[in-house]
């Protein structure tokens, strides 16, 4: 299973952090630091997967792949394959960047993954559920992700007469 | 908002998350975030706030958090969120509460009700962000509030849902497999979902549920194969072609799934051949999705009943991937090369160039895994080779988890190759000098007992050569500024014991070197303490041997040095008192030693002792004379404390009316609970009785306990009978270990597997490729990379027993010889001729006709399938109901735990018996004195020591029994 998904930038902030199994805050920061610490020392021309034992604990590979100026990093455990899911990382993903973001791939930046911080996770949570890789068709997720925008924005324009905080609390 | 959709932000938080971007420092951004904070404070309490506004500050508020701060305040908003009405709010709450909350959070409560009533939605993207919740926010408690709606799901009209429900269930299965044991059918019958991305999704729970229990699953083999098949035949939807490849996540996944069915399984094999070298054929090598497809084969068939042809295949692309130029490729092809050797060793060789091109690759990643394969491929003729190696790369790295893994490795290497006893000392030096801190102590005690006992020949000079071959490496390592205290131990011990043994260095040199150790170390009370032992040992010795010994001014400090740690002790808090106890006992030791005359001290330490067994006479019959005596004297006999204590017969532990009835007529507890008729239940309840009786000797359950071991026989095999059951269920959870020297296991399965028939075919393709590659690097290689190859993979290929000849201290690896099925090579021939079995063409998606679910499953057998592996065991227990079966552990825990916990005091008051400060105590007799002498401890001291160590409450020795063990042998 995929245990967390990490996009950081070169200089090691970090601009989305997903994980599967619930850790604290404190944990989290720590585990996205070891995870910089590792992959900053790495040269150019190297694999593209690493040994994350050391940081996740036993059963744990990372992959990571970077782009300009980020680096998108996978960790899962043995039952996935580390070849299949840096296709993942570096063909579906893109792929579905571009075309729901409208931009090409190559000038996809930093900001534009963190002004659509939430639509970002509404791809991932397409792509991986609950840790499961459940669909790997950059096709059938964008066609999801665009689904899911059409009916917000519908339900967003019908209810956008505020309801009061205390309406919510007598709910 | 553009082409934003509905995913619009305000133009505050672009301004955040630019001026973020642009922070610095750590510090800047930190102060830009607590700003935030305090306005998200400050605005999200207030009245009335638009939805839309809402929905960016809490979007604000994971950012926050994924920068590391405390968003807390704002939990109960996303939480309020969730039970919005507009889907774009309670999507945006749900995501919030996925990120923020854990499955025990306090607010759950609050959302578990939302999620039922979501999961009832028209809307399926309300459904999947309800189930995008419930894999995340429900714990093993809630389980049962959803699993319902769940089920239910399963079936909905739209894949996308049934895709999610499948992985919400099997995210149930992994919290708490016990809860959905009854529903593992559904993911058989999904199986078979018109939707081929169900089925996909479906895959990954049943390799999780074949993982943990293959035999019941033998079943679906053909199923698989068949689907495999068709997906290998590209008979899916072009949607999932993915790179030309067809399907190919659902291949991997397939094949991973294979591999596990098909493990030591030859009927279940047979029938994975046919579509397996399909694709092998089939895979386009040029990209990546399709190598990962062909390294995903290579893993079955290196893990399935091995097919000569099959494997000739895999070596194929495996010398493909090593060719590549890509770093990954390599990666895959070194870890495939692992896998494979197992099953045909040879096979490393073809690629021995390779192979240590990566070992010198810069790639760190690369070079690791390279390691493990050579860890591997580990025999006598090469381990000097690898554990050098090995080690030079384990001085090179600063990472300690890595660090302790290849120390540890090269320690077991050693031990079970080592050529000579001279390269095992200086191995192990060299680990402990590099890794001294984060080795196992065993590792450490282990080569004590080497350097005692030798290497198990009769040759005594050879074990003396080895001595003082490691004292002398040892006087020139102490050179060394610091050394791990781990080292220093061992080093100190063989300096005590053997350091003057070859006569080589005088008394005093030695324990010049000795009393330099505990200055320097002044810190660490277990070397110094090491350090005195060693030096007690020293000076026995040479009184013994009649020299005058010459006293370092230093040693007289050293020993002492007791008032100053008394001091210490008495400061410090108790459960530290421990080390000090032990370094006073040893100064008191070597101060009363030295006082001694010659003779005593050479029964007292006698040289060359260590090996030398103590028999500890429990019955204490040396006291017979004494006691004898005695009673001649008119004292009186000594009465069982059963008896003292009026009761001639408790035998009868689990009959409690009777036990009652024969202690006492008063009684202070408050009355009992009603008598549970389970009899499981009765021994703890009966002991907790015992305990409230007032009953004047305390020491009473303990003792009648142990009198009445023989009536009890029936519970206590109850008792482990259960602890079986549960044993069984550990197993079944945990990991099955694969041991990685199976590699070098034994060779007559590989020569019979490999077998008359097919191996020449295999060979003449080895060597080819071998060639080609050869003359194609022939080049480049440098004559020292040569060297290197010839000396890891060079001489003959013939493996090798992992030897347990070696050393006493290898562990024998019997166990691991079993693990590859050796059948004879006739069975791989016929194999080949009987014609392979087509699977029928069961699975056709559409069509529902499939039975590839067994339709008479039992849930209720599953259960037990999965609770007990035994047969046996099952039989014990009568699962009429789910309570029954899901209350039985609970009993089960309570019933074993006090008849263990009993045991275990009984096991106290044995080990009290023979401990030697406790005999010590008693002792007197001359008898006593040879049993104890090479312990060293003058009698009336330790009698002095055991008085003040009782007052302090400690017992040195029970607290830390190890130590006395490996220094007095």
């Amino acid at each position: 299973m995929i245990k967390a998904v990490m996009v950081m930038n070169t200089q090691g902030k970090s601009r989305l952090a997903k994980f599967y199994e619930y850790l604290s805050v404190e944990k989290q920061q720590e585990l996205i630091r070891g995870v910089f610490s590792v992959l900053c020392s790495r040269a150019e021309n190297v694999s593209n997967f690493i040994d994350a034992e050391s940081i996740f604990g036993l059963d744990s590979r990372l992959v990571y792949k970077h782009f300009a100026t980020l680096y998108f990093v996978f960790v899962f455990d043995s039952s996935e394959n580390e070849l299949a899911v840096l296709d993942l990382i570096q063909d579906v993903l893109p792929s579905v960047f571009v075309e729901t973001l409208d931009k090409c791939f190559q000038n996809v930046c930093e900001l534009d993954i963190v002004f659509n911080y939430s639509k970002i996770h509404t791809i991932l949570d397409e792509m991986v559920f609950g840790g499961q890789v459940v669909e790997t068709s950059s096709s059938e997720i964008v066609k999801a992700v665009e689904e899911i925008s059409k009916l917000e924005a519908a339900s967003n324009a019908i209810s956008l007469i505020p309801k009061s905080a205390s309406g919510w609390r007598s709910r | 908002m553009g082409s934003q959709g509905g995913f619009y932000q305000s133009k505050e938080f672009l301004d955040l998350v630019k001026s973020i971007g642009e922070a610095r420092s750590k510090a800047e951004e930190d102060r830009i975030v607590l700003s935030e904070i305090e306005t998200l404070k400050r605005r999200i309490s207030e009245p009335d706030i638009p939805k839309r506004k809402m929905k960016e500050y809490i979007i604000r508020l994971v950012y926050v958090e994924m920068l590391g701060h405390d968003a807390s305040f704002g939990y109960i908003h996303a939480v309020k969120m969730t039970h919005d009405d507009s889907l774009l709010v309670k999507r945006t709450g749900y995501l919030a509460v996925t990120l923020f909350l854990n499955e025990d959070h306090d607010l759950i409560i609050l959302i578990v009700n939302t999620i039922q009533k979501d999961l009832k939605s028209d809307n399926y993207l309300v459904v999947c962000a309800a189930l995008n919740a419930v894999c995340k926010l429900i714990n093993e408690e809630t389980i049962p509030a959803v699993l319902p709606q769940i089920v239910e799901l399963l079936a909905h009209p739209k894949e996308a849902v049934r895709k999610k429900a499948i992985v919400a269930l099997h995210r149930f299965y992994q919290k708490s497999p016990s809860s959905v044991s009854h529903l593992v059918s559904n993911f058989r019958k999904r199986l078979c979902d018109n939707d081929p991305g169900v089925m996909g999704a479906t895959l990954c729970p049943l390799f999780d549920l074949i993982t943990n229990d293959v035999n019941s699953y033998k079943d679906l083999v053909i199923s698989f194969v068949s689907i495999l098949k068709q997906v290998a035949e590209r008979r899916l939807p072009k949607a999932y072609d993915y790179h030309q490849m067809p399907a190919p996540f659902i291949q991997i996944k397939l094949l991973k799934i294979l591999a596990l069915l098909g493990s030591g399984d030859k009927q279940a094999s047979e029938n994975m051949y046919t579509v397996v070298g399909d694709i092998f054929r089939k895979c386009d090598s040029s990209s990546n999705i399709g190598n990962a497809v062909l390294y995903e084969c290579i893993c079955c068939v290196s893990s399935i009943y091995p097919n000569p042809k099959l494997l000739e295949s895999a070596a194929d692309a495996i010398s493909r991937f090593l060719k590549s130029d890509s770093h990954n490729l390599k990666y895959m092809g070194i870890d495939a090369l692992g896998r494979l050797i197992k099953i045909s060793p040879e096979i490393a060789e073809q690629h021995q160039l390779a192979v240590i091109d990566c070992l010198e690759d810069p790639d760190d990643t690369l070079k690791r895994k390279t390691f493990e394969l050579l860890y591997k491929m580990t025999k006598s003729t090469n381990v000097e080779v690898i554990v050098d190696r090995m080690i030079d790369y384990m001085i090179s790295i600063n990472d300690n988890h890595y660090k302790t893994e290849i120390a540890s490795r090269c320690v077991e290497l050693a031990e079970q190759f080592a050529p000579s006893n001279q390269w095992f000392i200086q191995t192990m030096n060299k680990v402990f000098e590099h890794a001294g801190d984060l080795v196992n102590i065993k590792v450490a005690h282990n080569l004590m007992r080497l350097i005692a006992e030798g290497f198990g020949e009769d040759d005594n000079t050879a074990d003396s050569q080895l001595r003082s071959s490691a004292v002398e490496s040892y006087l020139h390592i102490l050179g060394e500024p610091k050394l791990p205290s781990v080292f220093l131990q061992v080093i100190c011990w063989v300096l005590g014991e053997y350091g003057t043994a070859d006569g080589k260095y005088s008394a005093s040199y030695i324990t010049g070197k000795l009393c330099d150790v505990a200055e320097a170390y002044s810190n660490d009370e277990t070397v110094k303490a090491y350090a005195v032992t060693a030096l007690m040992k020293i000076y026995a010795f040479e009184i013994a041997a009649g020299r005058k010994v010459d006293m370092l001014p230093e040693v007289g400090f050293q020993a002492l040095d007791y008032k100053f740690i008394l001091c210490k002790c008495i400061l410090i808090a108790v459960f530290d008192v421990v080390d000090y106890l032990h370094l006073l006992q040893r100064a008191y030791e070597l101060q009363a030693v030295i006082g001694l005359d010659a003779h005593a001290v050479e029964s007292i330490m006698p040289a060359d002792a260590s090996c030398e067994d103590i028999e500890v006479d429990k019955a204490l019959s040396f006291l017979n004379g004494y006691i004898q005596e005695s009673i001649e004297k008119g004292a009186q006999p000594y009465i069982p404390e059963s008896e003292r204590s009026g009761m001639l017969n408790i035998s009868n532990f689990r009959n409690q009316d009777h036990h009652e009835a024969s202690s006492h007529g008063l009684r202070f507890e408050a009355y009992e609970l009603p008598k549970q008729t389970v009899q499981a239940r009765i021994p703890p309840a009966s002991l907790a009785s015992t305990e409230l009786v007032p009953v004047p000797e305390p020491m009473y359950p303990r003792e009648s306990y142990q009198t009445t071991t023989v009536p009890s026989v029936s519970s206590d095999a109850a008792s482990t009978e259960l602890k079986l059951r549960l044993d069984g269920v550990q197993k079944k959870w945990g990991r099955q270990t694969h041991f990685p020297s199976t590699s070098t296991s034994n060779s007559t399965s590989q020569k019979t597997v490999n077998g008359i028939t097919q191996v020449d075919g295999s060979n003449t393709a080895n060597s080819r490729t071998r060639e080609t590659y050869d003359s194609r690097k022939q080049v480049e290689i440098s004559p020292e990379k040569q060297k290197l190859a010839a000396s890891l993979f060079g001489g003959p290929s013939k493996t090798e027993k992992k030897s347990a000849t070696g050393h006493k201290s290898s562990k024998p690896s019997s166990h691991m010889v079993k693990s590859h099925a050796p059948k004879s090579s006739m069975e791989v021939a016929s194999e080949k001729t009987s014609p392979v079995q087509q699977p029928p063409d069961l699975l056709d998606f559409g069509e529902p006709t499939v039975k590839t679910t067994a339709p008479s499953l039992d849930p209720f057998k599953h259960l037990e399938g999965l609770l007990e592996p035994t047969t046996q065991v099952s039989s014990a227990v009568n699962h009429s109901s789910t309570a029954a079966v899901t209350k039985s552990p609970d009993i089960m825990g309570l019933y074993t735990e006090t008849p263990a916990g009993a045991h275990h005091k009984d096991n106290d008051i044995l080990s009290g018996l023979s401990n030697p400060p406790m005999t010590n105590m008693v002792g007197g007799t001359t008898a006593m004195q040879v049993a104890q002498s090479s312990k060293g401890p003058n009698l009336k001291d330790s009698l002095e020591k055991d008085a003040l160590v009782r007052q302090m409450g400690v017992t040195p020795s029970s607290q830390n029994p190890n130590l006395f063990k490996d220094l007095l042998g």
